[in-house]
């Protein structure tokens, strides 16, 4: 693969959102991870980019970084008292490590055969009828139109409105303080 | 165009990274970042499956959209939870939460 622009801001990407999440993970402070997460999240949006999904780009950029990673950062700072003094692990850390390893090995397992010649020249065949420089974008109002017909997901999307309203007022009933 | 298999190599080293958060963090809130960054993972995972495989369909990025929506919920009620223990318990470390453990 030569490299061209494209090739360098998806390394430039993911590099951002795993050392990001590399630093969530190691981190012992944890405001600092709260920080690295966003920039994790800001490489995933920057990928989305680069796949081509501007609009999930936005939406992650304003409701991960705009308002879940703010969230967290509220969570943290109430709940700093004891902050500092702890261990990052727990005793079953090497276990963890191993875990996580094995997983990434049988992920690594199950996509390898998209990269031999055969599969490749499938995809790229794919894609030379549809380079990326005349891709029809989806746009925000096709995405608006698929949420709100019939003939797209109207139903999914009053279902996930709906376990939205349930789960943030679930979510002020559970923090509140009680009025004893 | 940069190959599929390079997506799922990011997809698939952030999703281990988030396992080995969830499963070694002592705090519930680094817990919950790990849990994001997983989502994030299968979010990556969904979108490039989509561009690569089946870009004149909408259905990939609405998929997204609604793991958007989930994560956003669980986020909520995981910090709500969180924040309800530590002021009953005065802790946020996970294995001091032990109450239900037989």
């Amino acid at each position: 693969m030569e490299l061209t622009w494209e090739s360098l801001a998806f390394l430039i990407f993911s590099v951002l959102s795993l050392g990001g999440g590399l630093a969530v993970v190691t981190l012992r402070n944890l405001f600092h991870s709260a920080l690295m997460l966003m920039l994790s999240l800001f490489g995933t949006a920057g990928l989305f980019v680069l796949l081509v999904a501007p609009f999930l780009a936005a939406v992650q950029v304003l409701v991960y970084i705009g308002a879940i990673a703010i969230l967290i950062l509220f969570a943290i700072m109430l709940t700093r008292t004891i902050m500092g003094v702890q261990t990052t692990y727990n005793s079953q850390w090497i276990g963890s490590a191993i875990a996580a390893l094995l997983v990434f090995g049988l992920l690594l397992l199950t996509f390898t055969p998209l990269g031999d010649d055969v599969f490749d020249e499938q995809l790229s065949a794919n894609l030379e009828e549809d380079p990326v420089d005349d891709v029809d974008y989806v746009t925000v109002e096709e995405i608006g139109i698929a949420f709100s017909t019939r003939a797209g997901f109207v139903l999914p999307f009053e279902i996930v409105s709906l376990l939205l309203t349930a789960a943030l007022i679930g979510a002020i009933v559970v923090a509140r303080e009680d009025e004893a | 165009m940069v190959p599929l298999w390079m997506y799922l190599f990011v997809s698939a080293a952030l999703f281990s990274i988030g396992i080995f958060g969830v499963l070694s963090r002592r705090n519930a809130i680094a817990v919950i970042m790990s849990i994001e960054l997983m989502l994030n993972a299968a979010n990556i995972n969904l979108v490039a499956f989509w561009r690569y495989l089946n870009p004149a369909e909408i259905n990939g990025q609405v998929f997204a959209a609604f793991v958007f929506a989930v994560a956003a919920a669980e986020a909520a009620v995981g910090l709500a939870l969180i924040l309800s223990i530590y002021r009953n318990r005065q802790t946020v470390i996970v294995e001091d939460v032990n109450i239900l453990k037989w």
